[in-house]
């Protein structure tokens, strides 16, 4: 019995108009088990367990769940059939309470007039935050928690729904590695409880650290199921891209020049204070740290979206003074954002609009009028360079997938013509094969003489691009830490706080 | 109290200083102002925009907004009076209908605001169209409706305990009054202590987020505004009985003040926020304000453009609040 299925997804088809997301794929998973589902993004795992939930409805194919054929109409029928979801893209309520946001929909009613129990509310989810140990209070608003944090709320109240199923779809892409390690242990309790979790995450590392089996979906197709120890991280990344990839991390060797940015004492009171580096000519400086470190913060200060309240900031030797994102632009700085969806695209705009905002005033022409050739001309010469996978220019941005978006902006801020490029995660959410691409196009940057700076929760990224790491704890930074010195346990200390320079002085750093 | 501490209750709780302020300065101003009988006034002058603001507030929570609550209002209002008559009046509408109980006009009213609203909840969850463009069509084809009904005539004369409703006294407070605060009451209940104000909350915060939680996005909506339309036929009931007539061009813009009253009280348009405390100051500042210049004599040109820029005003200070929490 113990082979018996909880959840067999047999010959899933879904059409969208003009698109075929899935074909006859299949997802068959044992109670007590993780199932990774794994693919690159477009492959159709999202699409999968949003039939699942009930999302969208199945154009072909069936669902045996406990033995018995269904059909699941909406999220409502999922969840009461012991489906649960936690959503890849954040959706807290952030005016309403943690409470009020983990039983929504399923609020504990009293009375004839079915009025609110907001006590047992209370003291159900004190229970529940215990039971997970999350020391928060039911009554703070979601609006107040840290990203990492709202995401373990979330995590709550998938398992709050006490379901056989739970289905995480990038659950850690926010947390601190504290945190992962906390959602770890959970998941091997709900392991313990009989308890099947489909587990979706472009991590690697924890892919082969939790899963028991893996499914690998391509272009919509279902190329196999595996247990996990029967695959590697190489055979698992060919079979998600169908070809052996090229070298994760192409850092090329270059010249690297002159110090042209130097920070120093940056310090923006109650976030970080006193942040001194320097960045040279065709060097990639990497910025490492949990996140909640102050890594965000100190580039958008660099940026001028912050006010510093210390601190100097010098290019090519000469003191500046950046106020506003302008002044930085017209400092010849260029920042990529964190959140390409909030502060990156324009989703209704096609790809070339997009490509040449930041830039428009090159194509005014002498009548005022826009030069729609130069326009054009650019944009293709661009697609061409940073091998954007688009049918056409005129194609909306929002039909791209994450890291053809990513490129898309990338040009963007190439266009400006940047001496100093800020990456803040520049391959979140992007699956592998894009990611390799955008890693190459960095490093082609930083040989045309671009500094660079990258900040990445993601070591091996890190690691792999970096030609010296700068490490960031609770606001404060930690440790510069040269190329050849550089590995994941040492960053881990300084980004831990566990080690750190002593007085500022970079080159007698030091176990404290 | 500690300087940090007075800032955040004067943020949370700025609207009802604002309101206290306005009543302090205004019995300085005129020594009319601070009688019962002049307060009593200032609530019943408020009461009907009052009542379709409660409604406006649940559709505004959830991100919407109803433009047709004055149309509806006036729907109602014909239609409820047309079954009110005195049963001697000459120009009855329906000169064989025997003189109703109040009930019967009572009951139209509401029926005809909670369809008119479920017609506009039933457009916008289910063919998913801005509530913006639904409820203007509401406005335009319910005041059409209106005058098609009446041929554009007032329908006067009602029966006393038709009158009663927007005239009369309990215990010496009026009754429109009474059936603001009762509505209040009920409207706040509604909001803080079942599923459904939950809901409306969720989906004005997050629609995704309610989606996946399992909320009934489509039926909620739908209920949300068909809430706002019953108020709207129940001011209706209440201005009819109060000036002892249906007209076919009565609450025209009073949408307009009710949002403005919800604005006023500190519910946000991005969704989410709000609360019916908000909703019957913010009424009550509009209120105050009419009675009070009015009581000191300005004019009543200046008196619109003081309330416009109240209105903007509002929404100023409460967009820099949230500003600072992020």
């Amino acid at each position: 019995m113990a082979q018996q299925y909880i959840l067999e997804m047999r010959d899933i088809t879904k059409v969208f108009p003009g698109v075929k997301a899935l074909d006859n794929v299949k997802l068959c998973v044992k109670p007590g088990t993780v199932h990774s589902l794994m693919g690159e993004n477009g492959a159709g795992k999202s699409t999968l367990m949003k039939i699942l939930i009930g999302i969208h409805p199945p154009t072909d194919g069936t669902i045996i769940y406990k033995g018995r054929k269904v059909t699941i109409e909406n999220t409502n029928r999922a969840l009461n059939m012991g489906i649960s979801m936690i959503h890849q893209e954040l959706s807290p309520i952030l005016h309403r309470s943690i409470m009020e946001n983990i039983w929504l929909g399923r609020e504990p009613i009293r009375g004839p007039l079915g009025l609110i129990n907001h006590r047992k509310m209370y003291d159900m989810t004190k229970l529940l935050l215990k039971d997970l140990e999350l020391d928060l209070d039911p009554r703070e608003k979601m609006g107040n928690l840290t990203v990492a944090k709202m995401q373990m709320i979330e995590i709550a109240k998938a398992v709050s729904y006490n379901s056989d199923i739970v289905i995480m779809d990038e659950p850690t892409s926010a947390l601190t590695s504290r945190e992962v390690e906390h959602l770890f242990k959970i998941i091997e309790e709900l392991k313990n409880q009989g308890k099947a979790i489909i587990y979706i995450s472009h991590k690697m590392d924890e892919i082969f650290r939790i899963s028991d089996e893996i499914t690998v979906l391509r272009d919509g197709q279902y190329i196999g199921s595996y247990p996990a120890e029967e695959l590697d991280q190489n055979k698992l990344i060919s079979l998600m891209v169908g070809r052996e990839l090229n070298e994760m991390f192409p850092k090329v060797k270059c010249e690297v020049g002159e110090v042209r940015l130097e920070v120093k004492n940056l310090t923006v009171e109650g976030v970080f204070r006193e942040v001194s580096f320097t960045v040279r000519r065709g060097e990639i400086l990497g910025l490492a740290g949990l996140v909640g470190a102050g890594r965000t913060e100190v580039i958008e200060t660099l940026f001028g979206i912050r006010n510093k309240t210390s601190g100097e900031v010098y290019i090519d030797g000469k003191k500046v003074d950046i106020n506003s994102p302008k002044d930085a632009i017209k400092n010849k700085i260029a920042l990529l954002t964190e959140d390409r969806r909030h502060t990156g695209i324009f989703p209704m705009l096609t790809v070339k609009d997009n490509t040449v905002i930041a830039n428009i005033n090159k194509y005014i022409k002498k009548n005022r009028l826009l030069n729609h050739r130069l326009i054009r001309e650019d944009c293709e010469e661009y697609k061409r360079a940073m091998r954007v996978k688009t049918p056409s220019i005129e194609q909306k941005i929002q039909n791209l997938s994450g890291g053809n978006q990513q490129k898309v902006l990338i040009a963007r801020w190439m266009l400006t013509d940047p001496d100093i490029l800020i990456l803040d995660e520049p391959t979140r959410g992007i699956d592998v094969g894009a990611k390799s691409e955008i890693h190459c196009l960095i490093s082609k940057l930083a040989r045309q003489g671009k500094s660079i700076i990258m900040v990445s929760s993601e070591l091996p990224e890190i690691l792999g691009m970096s030609d010296r790491v700068m490490v960031m704890y609770e606001g404060r930074m930690t440790g510069i830490v040269e190329r050849g010195d550089c590995d994941q346990e040492i960053i881990m200390k300084y980004a831990t706080g566990s080690m750190s320079c002593k007085g500022g002085n970079f080159n007698e750093c030091g176990c404290n | 109290m500690n300087v940090a501490a007075t800032k955040r209750m004067i943020g949370k709780y700025g609207i009802y200083f604002v309101f206290v302020i306005m009543v302090i300065a205004m019995s300085f101003a005129s020594p009319v102002f601070l009688s019962a009988r002049n307060l009593l006034n200032v609530v019943r002058q408020v009461s009907v925009i009052g009542l379709i603001s409660l409604g406006v507030t649940l559709v505004i929570i959830s991100k919407g907004i109803d433009l047709s609550s004055g149309s509806v209002l006036a729907v109602a209002a014909v239609v409820a009076a047309s079954l009110g008559q005195s049963g001697d009046w000459h120009a009855k509408m329906f000169p064989e209908l025997p003189q109703l109980p109040v009930i019967f006009p009572l009951l139209a009213a509401l029926t005809i605001g909670l369809i008119c609203g479920a017609i506009n909840g039933t457009l916008i969850a289910k063919t998913g169209i801005p509530a913006f463009i639904a409820t203007l069509g509401m406005m335009v084809s319910a005041r059409g409706l209106a005058l098609l009904y009446t041929d554009g005539r007032p329908v006067s004369s009602l029966t006393e305990s038709y009158r009663y409703i927007g005239q009369g006294y309990i215990l010496g407070i009026p009754v429109p009054v009474i059936i603001y605060l009762f509505m209040v009451f009920v409207t706040w209940v509604l909001l803080n202590h079942t599923k459904f104000g939950k809901s409306i909350y969720a989906i004005g915060g997050n629609i995704h987020a309610a989606e996946v939680s399992g909320v009934n996005v489509k039926r909620n909506l739908i209920k949300i505004y068909a809430y706002a339309g019953l108020l709207a036929g129940l001011a209706g009931m209440v201005l009819s009985a109060r000036v002892n007539t249906g007209q076919p061009g009565m609450g025209v813009a009073y949408e307009l003040d009710a949002i403005a009253a919800t604005t006023i009280g500190g519910t946000s348009h991005s969704g989410g926020i709000g609360t019916i405390g908000g909703a019957f100051v913010g009424a009550l500042i509009l209120g105050v304000l009419n009675n009070g210049l009015n009581l000191l004599g300005v004019s009543a040109y200046w008196q619109q453009i003081i309330k416009g820029s109240i209105i903007v005003g509002a929404v100023v200070i409460d967009m820099r609040k949230n500003a600072k929490k992020n």
